[in-house]
């Protein structure tokens, strides 16, 4: 068993340690007490702004949905679930009526791990608790916001997600801030059990402000038969934002697929996943698209395998438009066992003349038509996705404003 | 008294990179005429085509390009095509995450794209990403679909015929018809075309006014479409340069 006090000790331990990839942040120039918000009956009547900026993620919250979250700066304002089938709770509410929680609660990311951790196991708990129970199909995404509406917050998250045996959970998180918070720092940890044969998808936006930091640490176990569609976008201006997902393959047939759309346009944005195919017939595949007009962008892909006939691809494909921008791509490959099969593709570039000049033939202007193949190529194919999700995430990729160059 | 024709090349001399490709071209198109151009592989027919049409790296060396009256030699190309220029691509590019049906819809807003694509019988290729996986018969297609969204004055096609099976030549060709305005009579007639074609079987199903051959960058021959054709079949390229017709 579990015993929370050790957990603090080995935060306060790591309270310097700096983190291995990303820029460095001062957490001291961030405020930690954050001013409460009163909870809200139902979505309807969260503030105008709050839920303006939602929406802005693709958090919809009056849509059809199997439950919602809300968080303002360390509030949880709003956690219910509209299935039966799954649980919907702010996790400090979870901690103390489940016990068994804890044998969830820090094991997939150590408190230990950075600063960054540390600092989040040092606060009260502020997060969502998920729970999908064993057999219990979502078809309709459970819809979350993390909304930082303080300037100078430091906003630390803890979320448990758990889908029980023969489940399917939807999740969909937006984290974002409004305009007029100018400087700000988010840390999000998360901890994914995808037990055996469940499927899940979680879908996280990202719009931030470009005086935020942003540091989600996230660890994700994946039992025999289970699947994961995980997509990540970040379309928007952010400071610096570093994360490195660890995903563990660990059951027999676990499918893993990670999608990556980047529109860059300043800051320093470092992310990628680290999968570890652990079990047999596993496999694995993350592909991330990144546009830079500005910027430096790293994009990270790690894959382990290590044992016989575990698969794994990654791709990283980078479109850079301007000379401001930077596009590193990371692609690493460990195979560890013999049978395996493990590629990489990897191409930074700018846009084909060829299909400039074929849209121009057309009529259509150089902006025009740049734009068109800029959002063309965010427009990533992610499976997994029930329709209305896949709906709202093309919706987004798509916007009139990416203009390219 | 001279007539403004609607397109008027006059002693053009175009070079890619280093490399002088068209020499000395002098053709007309009036309004409401076909032409097609035959030549044998490498001797700048789609060099051509892409000068009118703009292409950047079709260097004009000297000459003119004239079009309804006004001398589009150094415009760009999206300004040719929204002044009536259009074209099908030879070898077209696909374009990764944009539909067919969202590109017609970008060429033209009012466009039918359902009867234009049911027109070409291409309705299953709506939602798939424009050129990407094509055959090569289907990429023609495409090619013609969104010609008919575009409706330009004057069409350029570039081998829309190759690789395409014979049931759906029938169809290109009948496109062809409808934009060149085949449909009504001669005098009413507008819109124009110009089409390179290796076969010539695809003009069984389309008309033609006027013939052009190619030979060496430069056009050495010029008449009547079934008749050059058919001096082409008997005696090759070679008696073109033999054959001393009047280019004009
Ligand atoms: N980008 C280029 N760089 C160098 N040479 C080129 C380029 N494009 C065309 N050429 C050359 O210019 C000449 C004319 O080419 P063009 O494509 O116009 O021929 P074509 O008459 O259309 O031939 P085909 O019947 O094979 O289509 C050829 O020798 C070709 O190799
Ligand atoms: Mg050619």
């Amino acid at each position: 068993m579990h015993v929370p006090g050790e957990v603090k000790e080995r935060a306060e331990k790591a309270r310097d340690k700096k983190a291995l990839y990303g820029t460095d942040v001062d957490l001291k120039s961030y405020e930690s007490k954050a001013e409460a918000h009163q909870e809200v009956a139902k979505p309807e009547d969260l503030p105008a702004d709050v839920k303006k900026a939602a929406l802005d993620v693709g958090v919809s919250l009056d849509k059809e949905s199997s439950g919602a979250y809300v968080q303002m700066d360390q509030s949880p304002v709003i956690a219910e679930s509209t299935y039966e089938g799954v649980e919907v709770m702010d996790i400090a509410t979870a901690l103390e009526k489940y016990d068994w929680l804890q044998d969830y609660w820090w094991k997939l990311v150590a408190p230990d791990a950075d600063k960054y951790t540390a600092d989040v196991a040092q606060s009260p708990p502020a997060g969502y608790f998920l729970r999908a129970k064993a057999g219990a199909k979502t078809v309709f995404p459970i819809k979350s916001c993390l909304y930082l509406g303080s300037t100078n917050l430091n906003q630390r998250v803890h979320n448990v997600i758990i889908a029980e045996e023969g489940s399917e959970l939807h999740v969909i998180t937006g984290c974002t801030t409004p305009a007029h918070v100018q400087r700000g720092l988010h840390i999000g940890v998360s901890e994914f059990f995808i037990k055996k044969n469940a499927k899940v998808s979680f879908t996280m936006i990202h719009s931030w402000g470009q005086e935020v930091e942003v540091r989600p640490r996230t660890g994700i176990v994946m039992e025999e038969g289970s699947s994961l569609s995980n997509n990540y976008i970040l379309l928007r201006p952010v400071k610096t934002i570093q994360t490195f997902p660890t995903c563990s393959l660990n059951g027999k047939g676990a499918v893993a697929s990670f999608n990556t759309v980047i529109y860059s346009t300043m800051g320093n944005i470092d992310v990628g996943s680290n999968v570890f195919l652990n079990a047999p017939d596993t496999s694995a595949e993350s592909i991330s698209r990144v546009v830079s007009v500005g910027g430096d962008v790293i994009a990270r892909g790690r894959m382990t395998g290590k044992v016989p006939g575990a698969r794994a691809h990654l791709e990283c494909v980078g479109l850079l438009l301007s000379d401001n921008g930077r596009i590193y791509s990371i692609p690493e490959l460990d195979g560890q066992s013999r049978d395996l099969d493990m590629s990489h593709e990897a191409a930074v570039g700018r846009i084909s003349e060829e299909e400039l000049d074929y849209l121009m033939a057309r009529g259509l202007t150089s902006d025009e038509a740049t734009s068109v193949i800029v959002r063309g190529f965010l427009d990533v194919e992610i499976k997994g996705l029930p329709e209305e999700l896949k709906q709202e995430i093309k919706n987004i990729t798509q916007r009139e404003d990416l203009k390219g160059a | 008294m001279e007539v403004v024709r609607l397109l008027d090349i006059r002693n053009l001399y175009v070079s890619i990179g280093d490399k002088q490709v068209l020499k000395d071209v002098n053709l007309r198109v009036g309004s409401g005429e076909t032409h097609a151009l035959f030549g044998p592989n490498g001797t700048g027919k789609t060099t051509l085509l892409n000068a009118i049409m703009g292409l950047p790296r079709y260097e004009v060396d000297s000459g003119s390009i004239l079009f309804k009256g006004q001398d589009i030699t150094r415009m760009s190309m999206d300004q040719r095509a929204r002044l009536g220029i259009g074209m099908a691509f030879q070898r077209p590019p696909a374009i990764r995450g944009l539909k067919l049906k969202d590109l017609i819809k970008i060429i033209n807003p009012g466009a039918d794209g359902g009867r234009i694509l049911k027109q070409m019988d291409f309705e299953n290729f709506a939602n798939r990403d424009v050129n990407r996986g094509f055959s090569g018969g289907e990429v023609k297609r495409s090619e013609m679909v969104q010609l008919l969204a575009q409706q330009p004055d004057f069409t350029m096609l570039d081998e829309p015929d190759s690789g395409v099976d014979l049931e759906n030549i029938k169809l290109i060709g009948e496109a062809i018809d409808i934009l060149t305005q085949k449909d009504t009579r001669p005098s009413a007639r507008i819109k124009s075309g110009i089409i390179i074609t290796h076969f010539g079987h695809i003009l069984d199903y389309m008309k033609t006014d006027r013939a052009h051959v190619m030979l060496g960058g430069s056009v050495v021959c010029s008449g009547d479409p079934k008749e050059i054709l058919e001096q082409i079949k008997a005696n090759g390229y070679e008696g073109c340069v033999a054959c001393m017709c009047p280019a004009k």
